[in-house]
């Protein structure tokens, strides 16, 4: 094993692992960070939203954007499904529906890093009494 | 390698591998393999997560669900239905005692929305085997900084700004204590982490060395740089073999890695530390008694001065903390003074871990920032009373503390203000009564068990603790006089001013505080003859009930020592002179015809 020389030697070495526990740092607060939930009920996934599920925890983490990727029951929307609920700090929850790997893609690159609605917006039809 | 998207961690604590979590983590190892998730969910084996009652704990991350009580053979269940399937085991979510809720996720639980964990951060966080998670959420910096960036005295003027006070029970502050080390001249120093935790019901020092291991040896190596000191020793018990076992892989891991060992960080420090095991006993948490056990002799305490700094081990300048002490340091040296004194209140700075143990909802280990009240502690965070009963006293500070009552529950918990109450914070247990409990007995137990622990070296503590517990004994058992009571007190003032050591000196606190708060129950076992609780066996009194008694005899048929007479459907009598008060008769009665007074 490689010793430990100096003191940036070791905070490179920090810097390396951090990534490995990202997911418990972020679990921590998850409020101040981009939250996904993905669909996943039997109906959300025979429609997709595995491959949905796996593109997002992958993809956030190349594209270094900070955030928690969860998978959460069924939303309702089994129409559009696979339904994708995105939490941005401070803002509303948006729910897109019909999101396919296309989709994802805009999601993080448009929705998630510089704000623009896409299509495809899932107006919220209740109200959730946990919130 | 790919990403894991969900971490399971899984307590390793004493206590959750009592209840088979290390069966649960191997099954979960399998049981992802078959299903070719191991690439995907990391199976992670943590320190404690405080919540011991309801043990084994398995938390879902990034979800943050909260399992309790988890059994081997849940783990298809929560692979198949929470990770698969993405739905939430709900038989496994922790059910709120008081408002009945099943709470979805950590946050959501009262357990843990007051606690601030500085001591306790990465327990339930990290995997205290492997240094590379430490080395993540930042372990070892503090050292560095220290080195690289402080000289030895900067490092002590922020331990000493921190405010931070020792935790093993004295509330000495640590910076002074490092201070008085760092001026003390000597060929050799040596740092000493106190493990040998001793007080009944108190767990924390256990828990931190087994949960975060390195947050201790990295503290120890700073303090080794502030005070010139190339040596560590760690004087733990033996019978917390896994927290030795843990202590020894991360020492072996921080050498492999050159972060105990010689030039550390190319700073030209030497430091490296090595464990002493003791045979468990009370008195060595004394740090004149530690040391003479480290040294290979009895341990019996001797008289301070000289204190530890100037001659301690080996006659040289030690220093002794204790285990929570060090976990809070690279906290210190990493957030800063003003951080730390900025949690708590003025006098007492920071945080402590208590141990919450007897008659409470959530057994487990909590960390509340200094001044949080006891209200808070026990009905918060505790959860209340067990089954709804009344609560009547809380003991802090293990043997030597006291106990506090309903008067005392808005008071703030800090050092001054627990002695102020005739009680003090000791290393941090907490142990709850309730009505059942009774506070003659309860004195009688600690008593017990520091005439049991007592080295025997001083005349006031041998044999002035034993003739206490004589006493005690003799009101329990109804023989006592008012003038006991009396004796009591007298005895426990001489005991506390003229013992040699800190057991002595504060082994009659339970006796005290008791006599100070419940002086009406002490008067009626001796006046009325009466235990209101209901323990004290030789006060109580089983009698039959004339206009009830049928006359079955089956009271007389079960009765071990035959004292119930009576012919077949007449009325039958106890002789209470042969009586034991097993309390048979009462259980197997049909009638209700059986009464304790």
């Amino acid at each position: 094993m490689a010793k430990v020389k100096t003191l940036a030697d070791l905070r490179k070495m920090k810097s390396e692992l951090q990534n490995k526990i990202q997911l418990r740092e972020n679990a921590e607060n998850p409020e101040s960070i981009v939250q996904i939930k993905v669909g996943m009920a039997t109906s959300g996934i025979a429609s997709g939203a595995k491959e949905v599920y796996n593109f997002f925890t992958e993809e956030m983490l190349k594209r270094n954007i900070n955030g928690i990727t969860v998978q959460v029951g069924d939303m309702g929307y089994c129409y559009a499904e696979p339904t994708v609920e995105v939490l941005i700090p401070g803002k509303e929850p948006i729910v897109y529906g019909y999101v396919d790997l296309a989709k994802a893609d805009q999601i993080i690159e448009k929705y998630i890093k510089n704000g623009e609605l896409l299509d495809g917006i899932i107006p919220p039809n209740y109200q959730n009494i946990n919130e | 390698m790919s990403e894991y998207k969900m971490h399971m961690m899984v307590c390793g604590g004493t206590g959750c591998r009592a209840s088979e979590s290390d069966i649960i983590v191997e099954k979960m190892k399998k049981e992802l393999e078959h299903r070719n998730l191991e690439d995907d969910v990391q199976v992670v084996i943590t320190g404690c997560f405080g919540f011991c009652e309801k043990g084994p704990i398995v938390k879902m991350l990034p979800d943050n669900t909260f399992y309790t009580q988890v059994k081997p053979e849940n783990v298809t269940e929560i692979i198949d239905e929470h990770i698969i399937k993405g739905r939430k085991v709900e038989s496994l979510l922790y059910t709120d005692p008081n408002k009945g809720t099943k709470e979805p996720d950590s946050k959501h639980m009262d357990f843990y929305k007051k606690q601030i964990r500085i001591a306790l951060r990465n327990c339930g966080f990290i995997n205290p085997e492997k240094i590379e998670e430490y080395i993540a959420v930042n372990g070892y910096d503090a050292l560095g900084k220290a080195l690289v960036d402080y000289t030895p005295e900067q490092t002590i003027d922020i331990i000493k700004k921190s405010g931070l006070r020792g935790r093993g029970g004295g509330g000495f502050p640590t910076g002074l204590k490092w201070e008085f080390a760092a001026k003390a001249k000597g060929e050799q120093k040596y740092v000493v982490c106190n493990a040998d935790e001793g007080d009944p019901g108190a767990f924390m020092d256990r828990s931190i060395l087994e949960g975060d291991p390195h947050s201790v040896l990295e503290a120890m190596a700073i303090c080794g740089y502030t005070m010139g000191a190339t040596e560590g020793l760690i004087y733990i018990r033996a019978e917390y073999p896994l927290a030795i076992e843990r202590l020894q892989i991360a020492i072996k891991q921080a050498r492999d890695y050159g972060l105990l060992g010689k030039d550390i960080l190319g700073s030209g420090f030497d430091f490296d530390i090595i464990l002493k095991l003791g045979a468990g006993a009370f008195v060595c948490g004394e740090e004149t008694a530690l040391i003479h056990s480290m040294e290979g002799l009895r341990g019996e305490p001797t008289i301070k001065p000289p204190f530890p700094a100037e001659s301690g081990y080996n006659g040289l300048p030690t220093n002794v903390n204790n285990v929570e002490t060090f976990a809070n340091i690279p906290a210190i040296i990493n957030k800063g003074a003003d951080w730390f004194s900025s949690i708590g209140t003025k006098k007492s700075t920071g945080t402590k871990v208590f141990a919450l143990a007897g008659k409470i909802n959530n057994v487990g280990l909590i960390e509340v920032p200094m001044g949080t009240t006891l209200r808070e502690v026990i009905f918060e965070i505790g959860g209340g009373i067990k089954d709804g009963k009344k609560f009547k006293a809380v003991q802090t500070g293990g043997p030597s503390g006291g106990c506090l009552t309903e008067k005392h529950l808005d008071t703030p918990i800090d050092f001054d203000n627990l002695i102020e109450a005739g009680s003090m914070m000791g290393s941090g247990g907490m142990i709850v009564m309730d009505e059942d409990d009774c506070m003659v007995s309860m004195a009688k137990f600690y008593l017990d068990f520091t005439v049991e622990e007592s080295c025997g070296k001083c005349a006031p503590c041998r044999i002035g603790n034993k003739r206490l517990y004589e006493t005690l004994n003799k009101i329990t058992e109804g023989k006592g006089t008012m003038a006991d009571l009396d004796l009591l007190r007298n005895m426990s003032h001489v005991i506390k001013d003229t013992s040699l050591c800190g057991l002595g000196q504060t082994s009659p606190n339970p006796v005290l505080s008791t006599l100070d708060n419940f002086y009406e129950e002490y008067e009626a076992h001796v006046k009325d003859q009466k235990c209101v609780a209901g323990q004290c066996k030789s006060l109580l009194k089983y009698l039959i009930i004339a206009d009830e008694c049928v006359g079955c005899t089956a009271c007389a048929r079960v009765c071990p020592v035959g004292c119930i007479s009576g012919e077949k459907k007449e009325v039958h009598l106890i002789d209470q002179s042969i009586c034991i008060k097993c309390g048979a008769c009462m259980d197997k009665c049909k009638f209700n015809a059986i009464e304790l007074i």
